[in-house]
């Protein structure tokens, strides 16, 4: 990632007539080409307000702005918006049109030939994961969370190198937020666009964002750095507040589980004999063990369901401490509590590679 | 001069005067027709103008809607007498007054239908790039248009009963009939005039009514069925 | 030319003969006013308790639809027209019942509409605390729903009051009284500046009877201090 400034705020200043505060107070930023920054803060913190006079929407009072090295009132506004993508909250996909006509806005505003157009929309509804056959239909007949893909898929048609995106997963439940949140980060890895993204959540900034910037009431930017240095070392008490209590365990949503981490679990197989089940449970100060058949986790077997000879003959059960090789720390000690309190069994690929303890988790934390 | 009837024995139509004068009807209906058309015609457009104003400058909503508010409440008949000496017994009477009517109900639909569009859709559409002009008339119109369409039914459904008012200044379309059948009301002969002018009245409004139900139907296949 | 009709209205106006009398502007002009305030009091008494109570109970609303969109296929001068019949074969006669008939007719729909819609208006949650705190039937519809109700009701007293004073002008066609007088003969006498009159009277009093409603409309809004959620599309 190279750190060519894309977007440069300078001095820029937003106060709306009749208002005795500024909306937007000064502010220098600058994001890079490529990355994800992510404006938050509280309410009336002019983050949206910043966002919006990026594409016009909102001019500023005093101050300029720079967009790919154009000054950003150096054409009509139209024509700047046609090269940023723009994602809102409510979406505002337009009703009277299909998805394939919604997705093809830009582009017919462009003057794109039909060929063209038509192998973009398709295009974009197979990156965003919108099937097919939905591109005949009116927005009314799809989902929240179809609507979104389709929103962020209508932005990207004209292959802007400038997204803004204004709380845009604001609007869907909480499950179908964390999954969007989950596909923007896959998209971006593919399309490396330069991303701003307003959220009032700080959870979502920490995940999404390579940069985020924290801003107080007034548009005042109290901090501006990686997720990583804001939760270890937040610039002043507002930062601290408005991390929340949680900041320690909000780092560990930032780190994913090392290779070093992974220890020996209390593993048995079919043909263990119960006795030496026994044994390994104890070694591992367990009442309980890991079950593996042919590389991969069938089930647990407790202390009290030995039975009979071997393993086989005893009475299994489902392990619920499963976590994959790829998820953040904060996600492996959210199972290990929520299950046994000790450790969580890893998998990668399906297979099992070990298991992570919590004394391990606190071990990295406290490095 | 309207004569006393006694005679409760007499058939109410005669249906054989209905076969007799049916080129009569025919032309009352279409005079009643071309005298609709006109009006609904004209109102839109003045109308159009209108709101083109109205949402340009808000302020002027205001006047707007208290000058064709105050043409909607004055009776129809009163609109032609006030006409009458200046433009005289005539179509152009005729539509003065028709059209005045249908101001009201249209400007005050259109701008309805405009300020209902969804803020989001009109914010995405600034946000991706459209133009003033081109976000009025390719998102904000189309998306007004069952509610403008709405406005335009209900003053063709006015008209169409206004038109038979007409009748008194030498016109009347289908009002035609039932004037004469007031004058006349004592013979058999009367009372199927205004039996042949109301029914065909109520079914060319009941016509034009459906008719632009369908045309708001096929004009926004976006709409999700089952939504009133 | 135009100077000269209206120094004709004026002379019309300002003529003594053209009030006194029944032909007089006092006397028409209270026909007129007595005969649309009958028909509303009685189209009201008729329409707006069964609207009220139906709606109470949740039920006729496409039965409501239904009544407008006939009632506006149906021309304010075809029912004048065929209430005459009508009366003439009930014995009735012209003038008086053929008129109040017609009146009723075009006054029921709009008062019937408009106390259905405001009563189903009134946000569920209100109706729900009413009984909830041991309110009768007849109670909930006299304490909440009526006086909720009221906005909308008026708004369609409004809209058939000015319908029944314009229509009420046509009565004249039916050898009624009342301000249509003054058009209808003039016109049969060629007497423009009277046709004029008869008009401008019509109109006036139109115009008038909007701003009574208007402002009652007005008191009755701002003696509620309530707050109303309401859903209703009002008819123009």
């Amino acid at each position: 990632m190279s750190a060519t400034p894309m977007i440069q705020l300078k001095s820029v200043q937003k106060r709306y007539p009749g208002a005795d505060a500024d909306a937007v107070a000064h502010l220098d930023l600058t994001i890079d080409e490529g990355e994800i920054v992510v404006l938050v803060g509280p309410s009336g913190c002019g983050k949206t307000t910043t966002l919006r006079m990026i594409n016009r929407l909102a001019e500023p009072t005093s101050g300029s702005i720079v967009v790919a090295g154009r000054a950003i009132d150096s054409m009509p506004p139209h024509e700047l918006r046609r090269t940023i993508g723009y994602v809102i909250q409510q979406i505002g996909l337009f009703p009277h049109r299909s998805i394939a006509q919604n997705i093809a806005t830009v582009p017919a505003l462009l003057g794109w030939d039909k060929h063209r157009t038509d192998a973009r929309v398709i295009e974009l509804a197979d990156l965003v994961d919108i099937d097919r056959s939905m591109l005949a239909r009116y927005p009314s007949e799809l989902s929240g969370g179809q609507r979104q893909r389709v929103g962020v898929a209508r932005a990207l048609a004209a292959d802007p190198p400038v997204l803004l995106m204004d709380e845009p997963f604001g609007a869907v439940d909480p499950i179908v937020r964390e999954r969007l949140q989950r596909e923007l980060l896959s998209l971006q890895q593919r399309l490396q666009k330069t991303i701003v993204l307003v959220t009032h959540d700080i959870d979502e900034a920490i995940l999404v964002g390579d940069r985020v910037a924290i801003l107080n009431t007034g548009g005042i930017l109290e901090q501006y750095a990686t997720p990583a240095e804001i939760l270890t070392s937040p610039a002043n008490s507002f930062v601290a507040g408005f991390l929340g209590s949680d900041r320690g365990i909000k780092r560990l949503s930032l780190l994913t589980i090392e290779t070093h981490m992974i220890e020996d679990g209390p593993v048995v197989f079919h043909d263990t004999p119960t006795s030496e089940a026994s044994d390994v449970m104890d070694r591992h100060a367990l009442d309980w063990a890991i079950v593996v058949a042919e590389g991969r986790i069938e089930g647990s077997v407790s202390k009290s369901g030995l039975n009979g000879d071997t393993i086989a003959q005893s009475r299994m059960e489902v392990l619920d401490s499963v976590i994959e090789r790829s998820a953040t720390l904060k996600d492996a000690l959210d199972v290990i509590i929520s299950t046994n309190g000790r450790c969580a069994a890893v998998t990668e690929g399906g297979r099992y590679v070990g298991v992570i303890t919590t004394a391990g988790i606190s071990q990295r934390i406290s490095q | 001069m309207i004569s006393v009837a006694q005679g409760s024995d007499q058939p109410i139509i005669v249906w054989d005067w209905i076969g007799r004068n049916l080129g009569n009807i025919l032309d009352r209906t279409i005079e009643h027709l071309v005298l609709t058309a006109i009006a609904i015609v004209v109102g839109t457009l003045l109308s159009v103008i209108l709101t083109l104003l109205a949402l340009r400058w808000r302020r002027s909503y205001g006047p707007i809607t208290w000058v064709t508010g105050l043409l909607y409440t004055i009776p129809s008949l009163a609109l032609f007498t006030f006409l009458v000496p200046i433009t005289g017994l005539s179509v152009l009477t005729a539509e003065i007054g028709l059209v005045s009517y249908t101001l009201l109900i249209l400007v005050r639909n259109m701008v309805t239908g405009i300020d209902e569009v969804p803020q989001e859709v009109v914010d995405a559409a600034k946000g991706m790039g459209y133009t003033r002009r081109g976000r009025f008339w390719k998102i904000e119109v189309p998306l007004a248009l069952p509610v403008i369409i709405n406005g335009i039914r209900l003053a063709t459904v006015t008209v169409i009963g206004l038109v038979t008012v007409t009748s008194l200044i030498g016109l009347g379309g289908l009002g035609f009939f039932i004037l004469r059948g007031l004058q006349t009301f004592s013979s058999p002969i009367g009372t199927t005039q205004i039996f042949v002018g109301t029914a065909l009245s109520i079914a060319l409004a009941v016509t034009a009514d459906l008719s632009l139900v369908a045309l708001e139907k096929v004009a926004t296949p976006w709409r999700p069925r089952g939504t009133p | 030319m135009i100077d000269g009709f209206l120094g004709e209205v004026i002379d019309w106006f300002t003529d003594p003969a053209n009030w006194t009398g029944i032909d007089g502007i006092p006397n028409r002009l209270w026909e007129h006013i007595q005969m649309s305030a009958l028909a509303m009091m009685i189209a009201a008494a008729i329409a707006v308790p069964v609207a009220v109570y139906l709606a109470h109970r949740r039920i006729g609303g496409s039965f409501v639809v239904a009544v407008v969109n006939i009632g506006r296929a149906i021309p304010s001068f075809a029912v004048v027209a065929v209430a005459l019949p009508i009366t003439i074969r009930m014995g009735l006669g012209l003038g008086f019942w053929p008129t109040l008939l017609a009146l009723l007719f075009l006054a029921v729909p709009p008062l019937f509409s408009h106390a259905h819609a405001g009563v189903v208006g009134i946000d569920a949650a209100l109706v729900d605390a009413a009984v909830g705190m041991g309110m009768t039937d007849s109670q909930v519809i006299r304490r909440v729903e009526v006086p909720l109700a009221l906005p909308v009701l008026m708004d369609g007293g409004r809209i058939a009051a000015v319908q029944v004073v314009a229509t009420a002008t046509l009565g004249a066609l039916v050898a009624w009284g009342g301000l249509g007088r003054y058009i209808i003969d003039g016109f049969a006498t060629q007497n423009l500046p009277e046709v004029f009159a008869g008009g401008l009277l019509v109109a006036l009093l139109a115009i008038a009877t909007e701003g009574v409603f208007s402002l009652a409309d007005w008191v009755i809004r701002t003696r509620q201090h309530r707050i109303v959620t309401h859903s209703h599309k009002v008819d123009v």
